[in-house]
């Protein structure tokens, strides 16, 4: 399926870029995870959480989504 | 008075006192109310490593974010006895002394607004994906993360 994944804050930084499309056929989020790492090697060195479709999701969740976000820390107010 | 409609909560730049003072005038027509309680998040200039603050830069996952602002007011008027609320925050560039978040509760009683306050102030820093980046004198950065 494809997929578009966003990245904010410092993960930003790291890629080099906001946003992307990428086709995918993995099933759990874990592995679509290992495949922005192998893109993008330094991401784990960095503390961040997943959204899928805006919503908070655990590596073991199953990839549902067409929306996926990569969340650095919050530092909102 | 809660919409099921969500808002934008975001604002360019800073938050202007003439934009509070505005908001609060605006309620002068709801005579229900007895309290309101507002809170301001403004700016620090912390010195880190002799750099001095100077301004945060906020982005945020607009959606999300006003998403999860929208569940915050949802819950805030089912926990408390509000009359209104609102929220403003800051997207771009915000300079040390400047707001950045402005949250406005109304109630017909004191005792409410000071625990409502409280409530969506804390919810909002731990739950809304806004980020901001400290930029400091010399135009070096780092990214700020919330306690």
């Amino acid at each position: 399926m494809l997929i578009r994944i966003k990245y904010f804050g410092q993960i930003a930084e790291v890629t080099q870029k906001e946003e992307e499309s990428l086709e995918f056929s993995g099933v759990l989020i874990s592995e679509l995870l290992e495949h922005i790492y192998s893109k993008y090697n330094t991401l784990k060195n960095k503390d961040f959480q997943i959204a899928q479709n805006q919503e908070l999701v655990s590596l073991e969740t199953e990839l549902s989504g067409k929306e996926i976000a990569l969340l650095p820390p919050f530092s909102g107010g | 008075m809660t919409d099921k409609k969500i808002k934008n909560v975001f604002r360019q730049g800073a938050i202007s006192s003439e934009f509070i003072g505005d908001s609060i005038a605006k309620h002068q027509t709801k005579t229900s109310i007895g309290a309101h309680n507002i809170f301001l998040g403004q700016v620090r200039a912390d010195v880190i490593d002799n750099k001095t603050v100077s301004a945060i830069e906020y982005t945020a996952y607009e959606d999300m974010a006003n998403a999860k602002f929208h569940e915050i007011r949802e819950a805030a008027f089912e926990k408390f006895e509000l009359t209104c609320m609102h929220i403003y925050h800051s997207l771009g560039t915000v300079k040390a002394g400047e707001i950045c978040l402005f949250v406005f509760v109304s109630s017909p009683r004191r005792k409410v607004v000071f625990e409502a306050l409280e409530f969506i102030v804390e919810t909002i820093k731990a739950d809304v994906p806004v980020f901001g980046k400290e930029i400091f004198e010399d135009e070096s950065h780092q990214w700020k993360v919330n306690n």
